[in-house]
């Protein structure tokens, strides 16, 4: 029995923007369900006392001098993009959406 | 619905979530130049790109801007606290998540108090303060194609990243209740309160029309005597003061229209239209877990020391609040005399005036009549004059001292202003100083009592009245340059009088 939901694999896939089909989304129900009870694992070893963790180092307060660098020029900047357009990135338009 | 009759059957509830960016050199993750206006796409480097291994390393001073903004908005500052991921697809940001807090945001918990001219006289608000978060601010696209410029019928967008990453805080208030009729003005004197307060600070060159200080004003409206919250709608681009008071007032006026004709509310988010005044439909409000915010891994904990706080808060400046309440006294200005300088901006220009030397009064009356309407028809911002407090200031004392009359101080502020120099530069190049040394007057108090023989009999016979109409002779002989003064002891000396 998959705990994770094919209505939420659905509404995972639209905020991702991935066109999924019907059999797609079983499927991807199933693969998710299994990561995730992996994933809980962790969960069961971890007791009470460690408390829920984001990093791996036992690190605060890591910053930089508010200094400036030359980064790329827009030459290196734009190489990787797929399409340019007056030195800026194109992009496919966006639908229903503006930010 | 009109608004007198919006107030009488419906308390607004407002909400304003406040974008500052920060004045500091660097991004808040990378060491890319956040001066504004670059070229597209040359502020940017592998962090801000997302390309593939760049780590993001925080900007100490922008923490320390976010924290000096929080106590100064009466904020308790978090000891321990971290950034999170906020995930959408958007091509605004490459890394298809921008770097925010959500959860544990750096400063909670504050208010700042605003006043506001009701028909009562002034009355003070105190608006919560909910949050004060650190972010980064997105990248710009613009929409090409279409009718319209906009995202609808685009065929494509464009973006340049030269924006994204700079350090953003947000300033989050607690719902704002109970301002009635007062709403859209209570909207933009907090505006204008945290403007000042984050200039005060010098954290933000605080530019509405450069996008440097954003606003999001959120409305909704419950039935007076009510106490459950109707449905809100969300107003971005709202980028001027005048603009938040418009918003809310629009928004009212719409969503009132909206209930009254038996229908719902729509929780959305609109954009307000600078043009119309009025907010047009955007994108149906996502959820918030729809950004699927965590953690970002990439950063380790925010846990600023409790020294470190304490030594923040006893170097803060003094704030807009208390240096108004200093400047009415010092300057003995009337409530309304100060209210002016306030609406006009003018209080730390004229303060820098005086403190260049200026007598408080004559650096008022510059800054309000002249300059202001320099400001006025050159369409900047007062402070955005080509000309210094220090100038004025110079040009102040060249009346005083009597190298200038008003009128000629005019000519060099103008000057001043078209960028011909310093004060005694324009007054040099010019040749505006007065003409008071005798040598120079006497031929024109000679030439004014030759053409009006008339009012010189007057004057011989004591009729001393009389000698202003030779004055205005001299005047109008020297291009207004003449010492009056002196010009008319000359005269009187002439026709025996003195």
């Amino acid at each position: 029995m998959s705990a994770i939901t094919r209505d939420e694999v659905a509404h995972l896939a639209r905020l991702s923007r991935l066109a999924l089909h019907d059999d797609e989304l079983d499927q991807l129900a199933a693969q998710l369900d299994v990561i995730i009870s992996a994933v809980a694992k962790v969960q069961e070893v971890a007791q009470g006392d460690i408390p829920p963790s984001s990093h791996a180092l036992p690190l605060t307060n890591v910053y930089r001098p508010d200094e400036t660098h030359q980064g790329l020029d827009p030459d290196q900047a734009l190489a990787g993009a797929p399409a340019v357009e007056d030195q800026r990135f194109r992009v496919p338009r966006i639908l229903g959406e503006e930010a | 619905m009109a608004y007198d009759d919006v107030v009488r059957a419906y308390e607004p509830v407002l909400g304003l979530e406040t974008h500052v960016e920060l004045g500091t050199a660097s991004k808040m993750f990378c060491s890319c130049s956040t001066v504004f206006g670059g070229e597209p796409n040359t502020q940017v480097c592998p962090v801000c790109l997302a390309l593939p291994g760049a780590l993001p390393v925080v900007n100490g001073t922008a923490v320390e801007s976010a924290i000096r903004l929080g106590l100064a908005l009466n904020c308790s500052v978090a000891s321990w606290c971290r950034f999170a991921r906020k995930n959408y697809f958007y091509p605004d940001m490459p890394k298809n998540y921008q770097i925010s807090q959500y959860d544990e945001p750096l400063c909670t918990d504050g208010h700042l108090d605003v006043t506001v001219e009701s028909a009562d006289g002034p009355r003070e608000f105190r608006i919560g303060i909910e949050r004060v978060h650190m972010e980064e601010d997105t990248g710009k696209t613009a929409h090409v194609g279409g009718a319209t410029g906009r995202i609808h019928g685009a065929d494509y967008s464009i973006v340049d990243y030269n924006r994204a990453g700079i350090p953003l805080l947000e300033i989050v208030t607690k719902p704002i209740e109970g301002a009635g009729e007062l709403a859209p003005e209570v909207a933009r004197a907090y505006v204008r309160e945290l403007r000042d307060l984050a200039r005060a600070l010098g954290i933000s060159d605080v530019r509405m029309e450069e996008g440097s200080l954003r606003c999001d004003v959120n409305v909704s409206l419950m039935p007076v005597g009510g106490d459950e919250w109707g449905t809100r709608s969300e107003t971005k681009n709202v980028n001027s003061l005048r603009s938040v008071d418009r918003a809310v007032r629009h928004e009212m006026e719409r969503q009132a229209g909206v209930l009254e004709a038996g229908q719902r509310v729509v929780q959305e988010t609109r954009h307000f239209q600078e043009d119309s005044g009025s907010t047009v439909s955007g994108r149906s409000k996502e959820e918030a877990q729809d950004y699927r915010y965590f953690p970002d891994p990439d950063l380790v904990p925010v846990a600023p020391s409790a020294e470190w706080v304490e030594e923040l808060r006893a170097t803060l400046p003094e704030l807009p609040a208390a240096k108004r309440v200093r400047i009415q006294s010092e300057w003995q200005l009337s409530d309304e005399e100060l209210r002016d300088l306030v609406n006009a901006d003018a209080i730390d220009l004229v303060a820098a005036t005086v403190d260049a030397g200026a007598p408080p009064a004559e650096a008022r009356k510059w800054w309000l009549n002249e300059l202001s309407r320099r400001a006025t028809e050159t369409e900047v911002p007062l402070s955005g004059l080509p000309i210094t407090s220090a100038q004025v200031a110079r040009v102040v004392a060249l009346v005083e001292e009597g190298t200038l009359t008003n009128k000629l101080a005019r000519q060099v502020v103008d000057g001043v202003l078209n960028g011909e120099g310093e004060p005694d530069d324009v007054v040099e190049a010019r040749g505006l100083k007065v003409l008071s040394d005798d040598s120079a007057l006497g031929a024109a108090v000679d030439t004014a009592i030759a053409d009006n023989p008339d009012a010189a009999e007057k004057i011989r016979g004591g009729k001393v009245a009389a000698a202003g109409a030779l004055v205005g002779a001299v005047m109008k002989a020297t291009g207004g340059q003449a010492d009056a003064g002196r010009a008319r002891e000359l005269i009187l000396e002439r026709l025996g009088v003195s």
